[in-house]
């Protein structure tokens, strides 16, 4: 339909994408990474797949990008939150850096009653 | 009328996979989705079938409006930590109070907290959400709760409930 | 296009640090989780390329089962304390 649009879509997404994994690499514990990685690679792949739709125009497989993009929006932020809560639960303590802690503090005040 | 919604919604996404109409592609389709409507129809949740409301409808498309622009928002503050040679960043847990009921509505602000900028939803407890802030701005719960919460809370009270 | 593969290969060699390094096991989780997201990309790329919607068909069930083996993972990490 219109490549140079599909074109900065492509470089967007995957610049996206990159500097999803460098954080990914970079900061300094669980939480932060799946922060960084979650939201940039998300929106990165979501670009990807719109481009799709605009290098071949509304056919069979722009529509499957599309469906794609729903399930990818759906289905990472749940995973992270999936995951942040097991690690959490599993008792990967906070960066150094951290200010405050809720979430330990209360589950420790449930564990003292019980 | 709850299960006739279901089997619509999924009926198009099985015409919009196979992308024909041939009569063996729509009855194989039929088939399918009654039998995943039949075992999986209740653990849907109840509430979903009222955004088909011309109202709630516009509100829901006001909302993905939002949610687009904090993304993207999010995503040029992720890459300004990431990219920062200092990496300037003030993270911890906090709690925030939800006044959302219905289950579906709550699942929507897990979602939408956990991409927009800088937070990410870790646990939800009775009303309370605990929430993971990559850069703390203040200690003050009612002004967290304020950050972070009330940007979709309305728009998402007029939607699902 | 082979600069856009070369750049996702880039991703995927990071985040595959991320699965070596570690140092928790919840670490590892998320850089899996993140490289199945990334194949997403790669099939979109490639059906671009070869103007097939094969790659299409991959993508969306590599992106749902990559959502399963996730829960999956959480859910393990969940039931026992790991001490690593």
């Amino acid at each position: 339909m219109n490549e140079t649009a599909g074109l900065i879509l492509l470089i967007v997404g995957i610049a996206f994408d990159v500097v999803g994994c460098i954080g990914l690499v970079r900061l300094p514990d669980v939480y932060n990474r799946l922060q960084a990685a979650t939201k940039c690679v998300t929106l990165g792949t979501c670009m990807i797949l719109l481009s799709v739709l605009f290098y071949t125009g509304i056919n069979q497989m722009s529509v499957k990008a599309l469906l794609c993009i729903w399930f990818v929006l759906l289905t990472s932020p749940t995973g992270a939150h999936a995951i942040a809560r097991a690690a959490h639960r599993s008792g990967i303590p906070l960066w150094d850096g951290s200010i405050m802690d809720k979430y330990a503090e209360d589950r420790e005040g449930a564990e003292d009653k019980v | 009328m709850k299960r006739f919604i279901h089997f619509l919604i999924l009926m198009i996404v099985w015409l919009l996979l196979t992308w024909s109409l041939q009569w063996q592609e729509v009855l194989v389709g039929v088939v399918v989705v009654l039998i995943a409507e039949l075992f999986l129809g209740d653990i849907f949740p109840a509430g979903a079938v009222k955004v088909f409301n011309p109202v709630r409808f516009f509100w829901l498309v006001v909302y993905v409006l939002v949610f687009l622009w904090y993304v993207v928002k999010a995503n040029f503050d992720v890459a300004y930590r990431v990219l920062n040679l200092y990496l300037p960043i003030k993270p911890g847990i906090v709690k925030v109070r939800t006044r959302l009921k219905t289950d579906m509505a709550r699942t929507f602000l897990a979602n939408s907290i956990t991409l927009t900028p800088g937070t990410l939803s870790i646990d939800l407890v009775g009303d309370h959400l605990y929430v993971h802030w990559i850069n703390i701005v203040s200690e003050d719960p009612t002004r967290e709760t304020e950050i972070i919460v009330r940007r979709f809370e309305s728009l998402l009270e007029r939607i699902f409930e | 296009m082979s600069v856009f593969i070369a750049l996702l290969i880039l991703c995927v060699f990071l985040c595959l640090y991320r699965v070596g390094k570690g140092p928790t096991a919840p670490d590892r989780t998320v850089a899996i989780d993140i490289l199945g997201t990334l194949v997403v990309g790669f099939c979109a790329i490639y059906s671009i390329i070869t103007k097939k919607d094969l790659y299409m068909n991959i993508g969306i069930s590599w992106a749902l089962l990559s959502f399963i083996g996730t829960i999956a993972l959480a859910k393990y990490l969940d039931g026992r304390g790991f001490d690593e």
